[in-house]
């Protein structure tokens, strides 16, 4: 702690001398309207602050004071539904208090100190047992599709349960237990406060052996995420960044989604508001917002904030995978998140890196998605917990070798490439098949044998070596046109068609094609990949290929998005389609060679 | 009493630092006076100790070390604005320089705004007719929305401006759009063909602008785009009006900006442009929109609707002025030299070009059913047509299959008839999407892809297979059975 005085205002930093007790990374309130800064570099008694509101007006001679504490947020009941800035300020209490715009020094909990939750005590629990950190102290529903778990938090230490909880309605605020450590009682209550930056602690590390279903076929068939994994979706303006993460947020099956828009439109945010109260959760009826926690930071807001953002998003994410629970988080973009650490970085002073970022760029990256994972979370119980990281990322002009494109791709086990060429056509999802990758394949293949099908795997090769096949065909047609190609060559190009136009696009705006469930993509590409055999063996037969480009059972296919999810049974009637037509011109084709 | 400093030490570019200052604040405004009496404005963007860093929007051609007096007012730049700001003319940095009376401020408003509470705001969901098909057909303006024309050098940006100003209604909905202009250091004429358009044709009663020319001092454009926006803001939500700002030319802007990083010796980013040049654009483009009222539930009056204007250096979409634009508006509109080389007005290049507000603003009840459908397949079906026109050049036509040529037939049709009209044409969102369908019937029905059976044969001219019978040499499903798939 202590108090100084401003001695330098530029943009977001400021600097302060007389700060002598100051400590790295502590919350200091800078002038008379108290706003909040971070303490980012020490010299002497100079500390280098970094504001998270805006500093016009600032100016030497004001105050400063050290909070003490390290950049924290709040963490209990009352976390879901909410809308905060980037530093956990709910921004539906700002607009409030605040109106339209969102003014400075406006210091609200990130916990509704009001509200009540009724609490359900462990019924096990017994006075005087021994309990540690992570043990499970009760239950409060805190929305219909979550029952929030209220556990002993990592802040505290284990030791002789004193006090057990009971039954009642609590605010976050009242004491629930009380533990005995040593010679300290210390006080329970619903709620903690964690250091963003600091990743909160587990028991251990497994291995991701279970898919994230996203719904999204190119995702879910051709590259895929493991729950627990961490994945990252790069592209120019405009490829689809945004609408794959908004769909992954939607659609995905994990238990809980934190949503962190870093630096972009105000607009999404209040797409994602004003839609997912409406939308309603296939598995569970109910709307998909009692599930999401949106981080909104846009690129409007100060831009320290921007940076916090990313950290706050995750902090809260671990929370709810140490109750056991499967989270993802989304972080649009995290560029713009890198960008406002290099506008700091600038700011102090410090050598730059490549294209002026710097230099602790890759690491604050990867331990960023280190924070992703499967994990056995602290207490007796033993619970399992994933955290799914999907970030994207904007280079600039879409290049590849934009450092944080670079970075993240060294930590991230799958890569999404969006290309604006598919875009321009309007081939949704934009992800290229040719670049895109997924290492997660064999972690998560045997959960694809057992639960989709035991042909998953060839069945996926079969498809990706067909359109790997198109590629090179389709430089070859460039270089000297249609008619140089093989009959073969020719049903292979008309497959892989099929499997772009009729697969992997996908529309995120049409009721029925924005979400397809496991055994759907299964079924679709496995009726593709029957007719491309089918039709390979009719070419072997001497079938005319013109006869197989205009089999009809292809109009079949193009409408195979269309099934509902419950007449599993009308692929079985394509594919049948597809045997018959063929067989008949089979049958035409040896009795003309007879 | 304000203090009135002589102490400058150094001048740089736009810059001068002054030291011995007592107080001064970031962002507060300086007044200075040159020896000759002239006064200009600037503001501050570092304070350090008692060394302060001012930036002078006039620039700072015969300030001198000696005896220029400079001032700080406590304050940051403020516009003065009142209902009576409609009509009249304004320099970049919001002094009236018509003929006109001094504003009577109703406000004082910081011209620099405070960031909109993302909660506060609601969706964009209204359509915008602008008449032009390339628009309203393919990357739909809706109220609200910030979408850019990307152009370049030569190219008819501002005739295309000009005529979305001209033209832009929402169906049903009487008033006519409040229009805030703001020109960047774009040259008289430039300037003067918005001003004669908007006397012709009436408007200039519902226009306000803000006017920074070529000539004008380049650090004051700094400031105009936050000025007009300032203007705008109070416009639509404090006298409830819908407003249509056209910015221009943003380039010219983010140049002052590098002018004055370049002086601060800051670090560069891309091409010489600074790190923040992102964050500080955004400070511009995301004030449009529509808000929520005071109390929840409630819908402001009013709305910004913002069609800035950038010439692309070098026609590079990647260059970092509109690389940076996209990816904060709400999509893009490209001019393509090419298409203008064809001949061809509007030159839009509807591929690269985007709406991303389109998809929620269209449709049954906004523009038509079919509409997004329809959109979808044109993109589809012109991308292709494109594709098969490359290949003609490397192969020859007769290597083309007929279905082909059927979609090079639609490509230039497409240019000729969909995105050619006349400048002062406009089209009812009807028109554009019947000449939409007539396109497609040059294709054959088993491509047509994107769009349900149901519109297919409600909206598609002749509605008959095309093609029925044609030899071709592949390539070319059967089509035929779609009615028996849909009764299935
Ligand atoms: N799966 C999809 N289905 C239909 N349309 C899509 C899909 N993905 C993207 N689009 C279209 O592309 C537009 C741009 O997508 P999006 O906003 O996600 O781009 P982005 O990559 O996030 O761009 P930026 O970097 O500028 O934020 C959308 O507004 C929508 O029109
Ligand atoms: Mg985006």
């Amino acid at each position: 702690m202590g108090a100084g005085r401003i001695i330098k205002v530029s943009g977001p930093l400021i600097v302060a001398e007389g700060m002598d007790e100051a400590r790295m990374f502590e919350v200091a309130k800078v002038s008379e309207r108290e706003l909040i800064g971070e303490i980012i570099e020490l010299h002497g008694d100079q500390a280098y602050i970094q504001v998270y509101e805006d500093t016009s007006g600032l100016g030497p001679g004001e105050k400063v004071t050290g909070t003490g504490q390290a950049l924290s947020i709040e963490l209990g009941p009352g976390l879901l539904e909410s809308i905060y800035d980037g530093i956990q300020r709910p921004l539906n209490k700002i607009y409030e208090k605040a109106g339209s715009y969102i003014t400075r020094g406006l210091n609200i909990n990130g916990l509704d100190r009001d509200r009540k939750f009724e609490f359900t005590p462990d019924p096990s629990l017994k006075e005087g047992q021994e309990i540690k950190v992570g043990d499970l102290l009760g239950e409060v529903k805190e929305t219909e599709l979550i029952i929030h778990r209220i556990m002993v938090p990592p802040t505290l230490k284990g030791g002789i349960l004193v006090e057990k909880p009971k039954a009642g309605t609590y605010t976050v605020e009242d004491v629930i237990a009380r533990v005995k450590a040593g010679d300290e009682t210390q006080d329970v209550r619903m709620y903690h406060r964690w250091p963003v930056r600091t990743p909160r602690p587990i028991a251990r590390k497994l291995v991701p052996e279970v898919p994230l279903v996203t719904g999204q076929r190119v995702i879910d068939t051709l590259f895929p995420i493991a729950k627990g994994g961490s994945a990252t979706v790069p592209g120019p303006f405009g490829a689809g960044k945004t609408v794959v993460q908004h769909q992954l947020a939607k659609w995905s099956d994990a238990n809980v989604i934190v949503y962190v828009g870093c630096g972009e439109r105000g607009n999404e945010m209040t797409d994602v508001l004003q839609e997912f109260p409406e939308l309603i959760d296939p598995a569970t009826n109910r709307p998909l917002m009692e599930r999401t926690v949106l981080i909104a930071n846009t690129s409007n807001m100060p831009v320290a904030a921007r940076e916090a953002s990313v950290y706050t998003g995750i902090t809260i994410a671990e929370y709810y995978r140490d109750m056991g629970y499967d989270v993802a988080v989304l972080a649009d973009s995290t560029s713009r998140w890198a960008e406002a650490m290099r506008e700091m970085s600038g700011r102090l002073e410090e050598m730059p890196g490549e294209e002026g970022y710097p230099a602790y760029l890759p690491s604050r990256i990867a331990d960023f998605y280190e924070r992703s994972g499967r994990v056995v979370c602290l207490g007796s119980e033993g619970r399992n917990g994933t955290l799914s990281v999907i970030g994207a990322v904007s280079p600039p002009g879409g290049d590849l070798s934009d450092p944080v494109v670079q970075a993240t791709l060294k930590v991230v086990k799958v890569f999404w490439a969006l290309e604006d060429q598919l875009a321009f056509e309007r081939h949704f999802p934009a992800i290229g098949w040719l670049t895109s990758y997924s290492l997660y394949h064999d972690n998560l293949s045997e959960y694809m044998r057992n639960e989709v099908s035991p042909k998953w795997a060839e069945t996926r090769v079969a498809a990706m070596s067909i359109l790997q096949k198109e590629g090179e065909l389709k430089e070859l047609v460039r270089l000297v046109g249609l008619d140089s190609l093989s009959d073969t060559d020719r049903i292979v190009l008309e497959t892989a068609k099929h499997i772009r136009e009729d697969f992997l696009h996908q529309s995120a705006f049409d009721d029925v094609d924005a979400y397809t469930r496991m055994e759907k993509q299964f079924r679709m590409l496995e009726t593709v990949v029957k007719l491309h055999r089918a039709c390979e063996s009719a070419i072997q037969k001497k079938v005319p290929l013109k006869k197989l480009l205009e089999l009809k059972a292809r109009e079949g296919i193009a409408r195979m998005r269309n099934i509902e999810e419950d007449k599993m049974e009308k692929f079985d009637e394509i594919q049948e389609g597809i045997e018959k037509e063929i067989a008949g011109y089979s049958a035409d084709s040896r009795q003309v060679e007879a | 009493m304000v203090t009135e400093y002589t102490t400058i030490g150094e001048i740089a570019g736009p810059l001068v630092l002054l030291t011995d200052v007592d107080h001064a604040t970031y962002e507060e405004l300086v007044e200075i006076e040159l020896p000759s009496g002239e006064q200009r404005r600037g503001k501050v963007l570092e304070v350090n100790r008692d060394r302060v860093l001012v930036q002078i929007f006039e620039g700072t051609r015969g300030v001198d070390i000696s005896s220029t007096k400079v001032r700080f007012l406590g304050k940051s730049l403020e516009l003065a604005v009142s209902p009576d700001i409609l009509g009249r003319i304004f320099n970049g940095l919001g002094s009236p320089i018509d003929d006109g009376p001094k504003i009577i401020p109703e406000m004082m408003l910081d011209i620099n705004g405070n960031p909109i509470n993302p909660y506060a705001r609601i969706y964009p969901q209204e359509f915008i007719q602008t008449g032009i098909s390339s628009i309203d057909g393919l990357n739909t303006l809706v109220r609200g929305q910030k979408l850019p024309i990307f152009s370049g050098f030569g190219l008819p940006h501002s005739e295309l401006a000009a005529q979305i100003a001209r033209q832009a209604t929402v169906p049903g909905s009487e008033s006519p759009f409040a229009i805030v202009f703001a020109a960047m250091g774009i040259t008289f004429e430039e300037a003067n063909y918005f001003i004669r358009d908007f006397q012709e044709t009436g408007a200039m009663e519902r226009v306000v602008l803000f006017i920074n020319l070529a000539n004008d001092p380049t650090i004051e454009r700094i400031a105009t785009p936050r000025a007009a926006l300032t203007a705008a803001e109070y416009l639509a939500f404090e006298r409830g009006m819908h407003v249509l700002v056209i910015l221009t030319d943003l380039t010219n802007y983010c140049e002052a900006l590098r002018e004055v990083s370049v002086a601060r010796k800051e670090i560069p980013g891309r091409r010489g442009y600074p790190g923040y040049l992102y964050t500080d654009l955004s400070t511009i483009y995301e004030r449009a929109g529509l808000l929520k009222g005071d109390k929840e539930g409630e819908v402001r009056e009013g709305s910004i609707t913002q069609i800035p204007v950038l010439s692309m250096p070098d026609d590079d979409k990647t260059h970092p002025i509109p690389d940076l634009t996209g990816y904060i508006t709400e999509g893009q509109i490209i001019l393509d030299r090419s298409l203008h080389r064809k001949g061809i007005y509007p030159p839009v290049n509807v591929l690269p070009s985007l709406s991303r507000l389109r998809d929620k603003g269209i449709g049954k009840g906004r523009t038509r059913e079919d509409h997004s459908n329809l959109a979808n397949q044109l993109f589809s079906s012109y991308a292709k047509s494109k594709e098969v026109e490359e290949l003609a050049v490397v192969l020859g036509e007769a290597a083309l299959t007929d279905t082909d040529r059927s979609f090079m037939a639609l490509g230039e049709e497409f240019e000729d008839k969909f995105v050619r009209q006349a400048i002062d044409e406009n089209r009812t969102i009807e028109e554009t999407l019947s000449i939409g369908w007539d396109l497609l019937s040059k294709i054959p029905r088993a491509e047509i892809k994107r769009i349900s059976e149901e519109y297919i044969d409600k909206y598609l001219p002749g509605n008959k297979d095309i093609d029925a019978g044609g030899e071709t040499a592949g390539k070319k499903p059967e089509s035929g059975s779609e009615t028996a798939e849909e009764q299935s």
